[in-house]
């Protein structure tokens, strides 16, 4: 199975600034300040905005609830869930659960990674789409399954992965 | 037709097979000719082979058709709701006519999915029709005590489904023994086992049998407080459990005094998991629900004298809950009837890998994987031979062929050195490698584990360098013993489950399939022919009539050979990418 972690060596110093609105963050921030177990929840609301999690969100975070930076790296560094670097607009994952595994998953990350021009994790330089590995998506009977958005599509081959893509891609480059 | 529903199967299973399409197109062919069926929609019954999945029910009965696309949707309302002539070459399952798809069924006793695939999951008047909310009001009305509601569970034999196998009976009277002015019931739907999906498929089709359970025995040890921990890959079971939990709410099954009990009072929310496997470890989730990195802690203390936010907690499974309320309802002893002297019951087994019917089935503990396999999944795929089935995911093991007469109980499963695990029962056959497996399995746990024990953190790392370079051709004389070495001390210097089972998949795979690890090894060769680097490429001379595809497709150069003449692969250049096995239309690549 190919899920990273994100690796700490990404800290959030080398991160060039992004600029992004904070002030999309208060919202987030004065419906769980005050609730305990609020840090994952507070993490996960600043990834849903920006797509990642920027190194002033924390710092906001921070100055607001008085959870400290460090805690709050720890947790999300220790989830598959949480990135500090931005990604692209659409996200592949492709499935390398167990029985994706066995019924190939890899020749659909590769035949992705081909036809796109990425790696594992990367982002098209026209931030398009970044592909990831997941675990599990749970829809294994229809093997080999990836999820883009909250959609999930079972019984791929190769082609029809890079299909469904190409079709994603026409219709979001056509104005609406 | 007035009377007729038109139901479609939604869970998320029939929606990765285009189940919305389907259901989209049969709303616009309703509107557009103004057609009286009712059309609404169900989960997932667990014939997911066969997703998506439309059941028409009308006067005649009750008819299930199978692999509908838009196409055939137009089919079955035109000439089975505007015709009345039902669509026998699409039926899967009807109560007037046959099917093979029947076979699916035989055998199946279904009391935790008792209601999947039979309600609308979004709707509590549905749960209610079906005996839901039953066991509560009869608590609830006969003044049933918290000391008889675990007597029952205990009488049942009930055992956690999760993984462990513990009396659920008894870790709830741990939870009751313990006195605190605030309690905990957890759900733990984490479902970690890369491979399974009943805990979702349950989720999904009947929200409301697991919330039941939780607010029975949140009665039974006196909690006040509940929590359902479940991943973030399954959005749509967050958002069936949260309509679920308003429901309950309005009607007065969460809240203050519940069904009429004085002074139980409860509330249940839903946590959305960060993904990490290791969270599915009881104590690993309590600190993920408390906001921090999921690492497990030392027990005891036991959760039932001290967890979440440091009171007495219970948590169980997913599927541990679901069968509360059947249990209350219908009583210890029905429940016990089923299945074998000491595991009781039933368990829900997803059916995924080499096999015809893949799916979710329900079955009494004790029938024989023989059976599950051959007679509800309908055998091996494509015609290839069963090799091995795995049971309990990173923690569990590969069961082969001469075992596949044992029955499915925890004790059974156990002596074989698998694990029973959440119920992920995936198939492999002749084309599975099983180092291959092994080296899957550890890279899932080396990456999952927390890092706490240095065994667990590190040991992995040097198990998985050794069956990464033994895929690879590279393996020596003294990596199995330095596998079997490496396993026994990870499993005995690990704090939690994760690194104590770790080593499982490669224990097994080495008691049953050692050839394959000294073939790997010492001759270099895949006999699964799976390990693309130990595969030799060649060209049959016979064969080849000279057509240059696969030359030209070498991104190495390493075929040669002249138009309409034999060509020849230069094994020091080839990189074993397989390409030219693809490309030739003639059957004229050999791989070994
Ligand atoms: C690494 C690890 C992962 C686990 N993952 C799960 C899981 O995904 N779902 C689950 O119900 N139990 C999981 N468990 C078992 C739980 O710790 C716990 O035993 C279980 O939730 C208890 O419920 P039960 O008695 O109803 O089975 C896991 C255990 C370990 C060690
Ligand atoms: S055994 Fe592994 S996962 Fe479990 S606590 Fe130790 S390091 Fe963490
Ligand atoms: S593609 Fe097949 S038939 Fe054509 S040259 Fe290659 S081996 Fe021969
Ligand atoms: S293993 Fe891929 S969806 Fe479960």
């Amino acid at each position: 199975m190919r899920v990273q972690r994100n690796i700490a060596s990404a800290a959030l110093a080398d991160e060039p600034d992004i600029s992004v609105d904070l002030s999309l963050l208060l919202p987030i921030l004065h419906k769980y300040k005050t609730k305990k177990g609020n840090m994952i929840p507070l993490l996960q609301g600043t990834q849903n905005l920006y797509g990642f999690i920027p190194e002033a969100a924390f710092h906001l975070i921070s100055e607001h609830t008085g959870l400290n930076i460090s805690d709050m790296y720890g947790v999300a560094t220790f989830y598959a869930q949480f990135r500090l670097k931005p990604v692209g607009k659409i996200i592949i994952k492709v499935c390398h659960g167990t029985a994706c595994h066995v019924q190939n998953a890899n020749m659909i990350s590769d035949a992705i990674e081909e036809s796109l021009g990425i790696k594992d994790g990367e982002t098209t330089s026209d931030g398009l789409f970044t592909l990831e590995s997941v675990a599990c998506l749970g829809c294994c009977s229809l093997a080999p399954v990836m999820m883009i958005g909250d959609e999930s599509y079972g019984k791929l081959t190769g082609k029809s992965a890079v299909q469904i893509l190409k079709e994603i891609k026409i219709k979001w480059n056509t104005p609406k | 037709m007035e009377h007729s529903k038109v139901i479609v199967g939604l869970g998320s299973c029939g929606i990765a097979a285009g189940g919305n399409k389907v259901y989209q197109k049969i709303q616009s062919l309703k509107d557009s000719d103004n057609l009286g069926f009712v059309l609404e929609k169900t989960s997932c019954i667990g014939m997911c082979y066969r997703e998506p999945l439309v059941e028409v029910v009308d006067d005649m009965g009750s008819w299930l058709y199978g692999d509908v696309d838009e196409k055939r949707a137009i089919e079955i309302i035109s000439q089975h709701l505007v015709n009345k002539s039902p669509v026998k070459e699409y039926l899967v399952k009807s109560d007037l006519f046959e099917t093979p798809d029947d076979q699916f069924f035989k055998g199946q006793v279904k009391i935790a999915l008792r209601d999947c695939g039979y309600i609308n999951p979004e709707s509590i008047e549905e749960y209610e029709a079906r005996n839901g909310y039953q066991a509560l009001k009869k608590i609830a009305g006969e003044k049933v005590t918290q000391e008889s509601v675990i007597q029952s569970i205990l009488d049942s034999g009930l055992r956690g489904r999760g993984g462990g196998g513990f009396s659920t009976g008894l870790k709830w009277r741990f939870a009751r023994n313990s006195q605190s002015d605030s309690k905990y019931v957890i759900c733990n739907a984490d479902e970690g086992d890369p491979g399974a999906f009943m805990d979702r498929s349950l989720l999904e089709g009947d929200p409301h049998a697991v919330i039941e359970g939780m607010i029975i025995c949140a009665y039974a040890i006196g909690a006040n407080g509940g929590v359902i921990y479940c991943r973030a890959e399954y959005p749509l079971a967050i958002h069936r459990l949260n309509i679920a939990l308003d429901q309950a709410r309005k009607k007065g099954y969460l809240g203050q005094d519940i069904a009429g009990i004085s002074g139980f009072n409860l509330d249940i929310s839903v946590k959305e998991g960060a993904g990490a496997f290791v969270c599915g470890e009881e104590t690993a989730l309590m600190a993920s629900i408390e906001g921090k990195r999921g690492m497990p802690a030392k027990r005891p203390p036991f959760p039932a004298v001290r967890g979440l936010w440091g009171k007495p907690t219970n948590i169980n499974n997913v599927e541990t809950y679901a069968n509360v309320p059947w249990i209350i309802s219908n009583g210890a002893e029905k429940y016990a009837s089923y299945g074998t002297e000491k595991s009781k019951g039933t368990k829900v087994f997803a059916l995924t890998g080499k096999i015809v019917r893949g799916g979710l089935v329900e079955v009494p503990m004790g029938m024989t994987i023989r059976d599950i396999i051959y007679k509800l999944g309908g055998g091996i795929k494509d015609n290839k031979r069963f090799k091995a089935v795995q049971l309990g995911g990173p923690s569990g093991g590969c069961i082969p062929e001469h075992l596949i007469d044992t029955p499915i109980d925890y004790d059974s499963v156990t002596a074989t050195g698998a694990i029973m695990g959440s119920g992920g029962m995936v198939v492999m056959d002749e084309t599975t490698c099983m180092v291959d497996m092994a080296r899957f399995f550890l890279d899932f746990t080396q990456k999952e584990s927390c890092g706490k024990c240095t065994f667990c953190r590190i040991g992995t790392k040097r198990m998985l360098e050794i069956l990464t370079r033994i895929c690879e051709g590279n393996g020596q004389e003294g990596d199995i013993e330095s596998l079997e070495e490496l396993a026994y001390q990870i499993k005995d210097s690990s704090l939690c489950g994760l690194g104590q089972t770790a080593p499982n998949p490669v224990l097994t795979t080495l008691r049953y399939f050692r050839d394959e690890y000294e073939a790997h090894i010492r001759d270099k060769k895949c006999p699964a022919r799976n390990c693309k680097q130990l595969l030799t490429y060649e060209i049959i001379p016979e064969n080849c009539n000279g057509c240059t595809v696969c030359a030209k497709n070498c991104s190495v150069d390493a075929i040669s050979g002249n138009r309409k003449e034999v060509h020849t692969i230069d094994q020091s250049r080839c990189i074993k990418c397989g390409i030219c096995y693809t490309k030739c239309k003639f059957e004229a690549i050999l791989v070994y």
